[in-house]
């Protein structure tokens, strides 16, 4: 019995353990979003300086075809480590991609595109404090949504696309979307 | 090349902890003192190279070179020298490099104060502080390594969280970490003794004075902590039951415990089992605290850029550690000795009631902390749990362990009377209820809530008490002038307890005054118009634009009076940082004994703009310096304590009796 009562700690624990491997699993700032579901926000916003008179993005531009907005800005790192994943996936044109330059100058935001290469159908200029974002419902840079045909949000991505979970996670849910 | 030195020797460091952690322990299981002493230049080699590892990272930041992706991410150059520097240990990969440096250093500790140690337990704790280092070198190297390279660098970094840039933040993290990982020197003594099968005065009077270092640490971590989320936050709080607050909490309460069993037994040689546990789970929660700030189980303000893949690993590393030796003093508890009884009634009897309730604190904290988990494991929905489940939980816990707490050290050793200390101890409650009626009376009644009549008359309880208890040692009553002398001669140790019992119940009467009857007051204020609040008249004179090296602050200068009478001028400022962009609040105090006058500027009147006024903050939080004194007091107090000539005369105690017979 006196033995049994130093095994009570290692239960514990184990239990302790269970529930870690479990909750590795979950997400809890995977809040379900009010706003997937819904359609995208009402705006209108102007094109980056030197992009064409026309590359701004409105909320009527996402209606029509399955596509990507991207949120990003040239103060962004983790934007630049998914940079290259977004160039090769418009090299390879499978769903057409916009970007929001959210609490960026739009000169800086259209010389980092520049620079680093320009992957973006679309690209609306959201200036701080980006009052857009915000009706996205964005928490912070980069965030990447689908937008089905109707322009309704259907899937929010938090962080950088990387090839993994673009082919893993988001690539289904757009061939899903544009099998409807 | 120099970052590229640090990685390499970080690796080289792994190596020498593999050695580390395997000879010296075969060395004690077969009596081979040659192997036995390889632990000791082994931990000093370790801790030359993660200190070469560190400063390779140090330098990496102080020259801004931005090809390293960890200083890209968290540094800029526009960053004031101070939080360039604190910039190595802002962020995951640097704050776990940090870890393993203390790691060491603690470890080099032990080779160079240990020269006492009976050589086996030395060669056995040294070798269990190697495999904890093990598994945090291996986590750097494989998930969270400080020195990958960025191809092609950025022209400038992403700067350091502008929340972080502050001299209280700066230095809250090592000091934490040294605590935390401080406690990893009970837990391998522990380990060791239970290899060793032994647990005896001499084991304790080593392990106390290291677990008490790392305590004060870890009090002062969370104290300056606290203090920074009071005056930057802008809220006038200062603790907010939050998962990463928690994490540094569990440990002070289960090292707390910890100290005051390996009293009991250095001085009785009892409760030995239970200080073990004790020394395991202490360490344990500071490991778990690492697992959950880092792997994203739980959303916090403090949430590193997580990642699954280092959950999972800092998870095994927490079987390992925890489980293992779990496991182990399941298997070589039962078989050691017991050591000596004592009556239910009496002071080790006292400490072990006040053990158990810090542990079951402990472990509410831990239930509250992981009932978010929990619920959403089970698929019950996402919740969180706030500051009531604690305030109605924990802190009713606490109360009967401050009664006992101002009675325990009068008690004697062995068999106590406690009729007798509860005589003496008549006066002090009977003011301790006048104190709390007084309190009733002067708050109005049920005007304010009735706990804080209750908090009151406990401070009071174990201010006196505490002072009674240092009057009856220094028989000033019954011989007032030698006491002075009497009170010189009192060992440290016994100054540590009064000191740091005394700073609990000043600390009880801010928490209960603040939490009780803080006034509150916002609005949108014009420049020269008043507000009152506390009887004080506060008066928005000017707002400035005030350039900062790498922001631009929002300077609201306002004066203050009492009864017309002009007293002070306070300027709190609200700053917009430029890289990342982001404002920071930091709010103007002026303290005095009876509390805090808080003021926080805000924007401009959202509607009117600037000649409309600005958002402005005002409160009076009542006795929060009494507050910052009493943790400071528990500092001082442990440090006192620490300086006690016991532990540098007293250790080689076992060794001499040993050539003795």
């Amino acid at each position: 019995m006196r033995r049994a009562l130093y095994l009570l700690p290692v239960l514990v624990f184990v239990g302790l353990t269970g529930l870690f491997l479990k909750g590795l699993t979950l997400d809890p700032r995977e809040i379900p979003s009010v706003l997937i579901n819904r359609p995208v926000p009402e705006m209108a916003l102007p094109p980056l300086p030197g992009r064409g008179e026309d590359s701004g993005l409105a909320s009527a531009d996402l209606k029509g075809q399955v596509s990507v907005v991207n949120i990003y800005g040239s103060w962004c790192i983790a934007c630049l480590q998914e940079h290259p994943t977004l160039l090769a996936l418009k090299a390879r044109g499978e769903v057409p991609i916009h970007g929001i330059d959210w609490r960026d100058d739009p000169a800086q935001g259209a010389a980092w595109l520049a620079k680093h290469g320009d992957p973006y159908q679309r690209v609306g200029s959201d200036p701080a404090p980006g009052r857009t974002a915000i009706d996205f419902g964005v928490t912070g840079a980069p965030e990447s949504f689908i937008i089905d045909r109707e322009g309704v949000i259907r899937y929010k991505h938090v962080g950088p696309i990387t090839p993994e979970n673009w082919r893993k996670t988001l690539l289904p849910i757009i061939r899903e979307l544009e099998k409807r | 090349m120099i970052a590229e030195t640090g990685h390499f020797a970080l690796v080289l460091a792994l190596a020498v902890a593999c050695i580390q952690a395997t000879v010296p322990l075969a060395g004690a299981r077969r009596g081979r003192a040659a192997w036995m002493a390889v632990a000791g230049p082994a931990s000093a080699l370790q801790f030359l190279l993660i200190g070469l590892a560190f400063a390779a990272l140090l330098h990496g930041y102080v020259t801004s070179d931005f090809s390293l992706v960890n200083v890209a991410s968290n540094s800029h150059t526009d960053k004031p020298m101070l939080y360039k520097v604190a910039g190595v240990w802002g962020n995951h990969e640097g704050s776990l490099l940090l870890w393993v440096t203390i790691l060491a250093l603690f470890g080099l500790g032990v080779t160079l104060f240990g020269r006492i140690l009976p050589p086996g337990l030395k060669a056995r704790a040294l070798a269990v502080q190697a495999m904890i280092s093990i598994g945090f070198l291996l986590f750097l190297l494989l998930t969270s390594n400080p020195f990958q390279r960025l191809d092609p660098p950025p022209f400038n970094g992403n700067g350091l969280n502008p929340m972080l840039q502050d001299p209280g933040l700066a230095f809250h993290p090592p000091m934490l970490y040294l605590g935390y990982v401080g406690f990893s020197m009970a837990f391998s003594f522990a380990i060791a003794a239970l290899l060793e099968g032994r647990v005896d005065a001499a084991w304790a009077r080593w392990v106390r004075p290291w677990t008490l270092a790392a305590w004060v640490l870890l009090t002062g971590g969370i104290l300056l902590g606290s203090w920074w989320a009071y005056y930057t936050l802008g809220w006038g709080g200062w603790w907010y039951w939050d998962p990463v607050e928690n994490a540094s909490l569990m440990p002070w309460l289960a090292g707390t415990a910890l100290l005051h069993s390996a009293i009991v037994v250095e001085k009785r040689d009892a409760l030995k089992s239970w200080t073990i546990l004790l020394a395991i789970i202490t360490f344990g929660l500071s490991l778990l605290g690492t697992f959950l700030v880092r792997s994203g189980v739980l959303t916090s303000v403090h949430a590193f850029a997580t990642d699954p893949a280092r959950g999972a690993f800092i998870l095994l590393l927490l079987v390992l550690a925890v489980g293992g030796s779990l496991t182990l003093y399941a298997v070589r508890a039962p078989t050691m000795k017991l050591g000596g009884l004592f009556a239910p009634i009496s002071r080790e009897g006292a400490l072990l009631f006040n053990n158990v309730l810090m542990s079951t604190g402990a472990a509410t904290v831990l239930l509250g902390t992981l009932y978010p988990l929990i619920a959403d494991a089970l698929g019950l929905g996402k919740i969180s749990v706030g500051p009531p489940f604690f305030n109605s939980v924990f802190l009713p816990l606490m109360v009967p362990m401050v009664v006992v707490m101002a009675l325990a050290p009068m008690m004697a050793w062995k068999r106590g009377d406690l009729g007798g200390v509860l005589g003496r101890m008549r006066l002090v409650g009977l003011i301790a209820v006048l104190v709390a009626a007084g309190t009733w009376q002067l708050q109005g009644g049920s005007a304010g809530p009735w706990w804080s009549a209750a908090g009151f008359g406990l401070a009071t309880w174990l201010g006196l008490g505490t002072l009674a208890d240092l009057a009856e040692r220094i028989r000033l009553f019954q011989a007032p002038v030698q006491a002075p002398f009497r009170a010189l001669a009192l060992p440290r140790s016994t100054w540590g307890m009064i000191l740091a019992h005394f700073g609990l119940a000043l600390f009880i009467v801010g928490l209960t005054a603040s939490g009780a009857w803080t006034t509150e007051s916002v609005q949108i204020q014009k420049i020269g118009e008043t507000v009152t609040i506390a009887g004080y008249q506060v008066t928005l004179k000017a707002v400035e634009a005030v350039p900062g090296p790498n922001y631009i602050a929002r300077r609201g200068h306002f004066t203050i009076s009492r009864n017309g009478v002009e007293m002070a001028e306070m300027s709190p400022e609200k700053r917009a940082y430029q890289t990342p962009p982001r404002p920071i609040t930091t709010a103007a105090i002026r303290s005095g004994v009876t509390g805090d006058l808080y003021v926080v500027i805000g924007d401009p009147d959202p509607k009117g703009g600037e000649a409309a006024g600005y958002i402005t903050r005002l409160y009076f939080n009542p006795c929060i310096p009494w507050l910052w004194a009493g943790g400071l007091l528990l500092m001082v107090g442990g440090l006192i304590s620490l300086a006690d000539r016991r532990y540098r005369v007293g250790v080689p105690a076992r060794a001499a009796r040993a050539t003795e017979t």
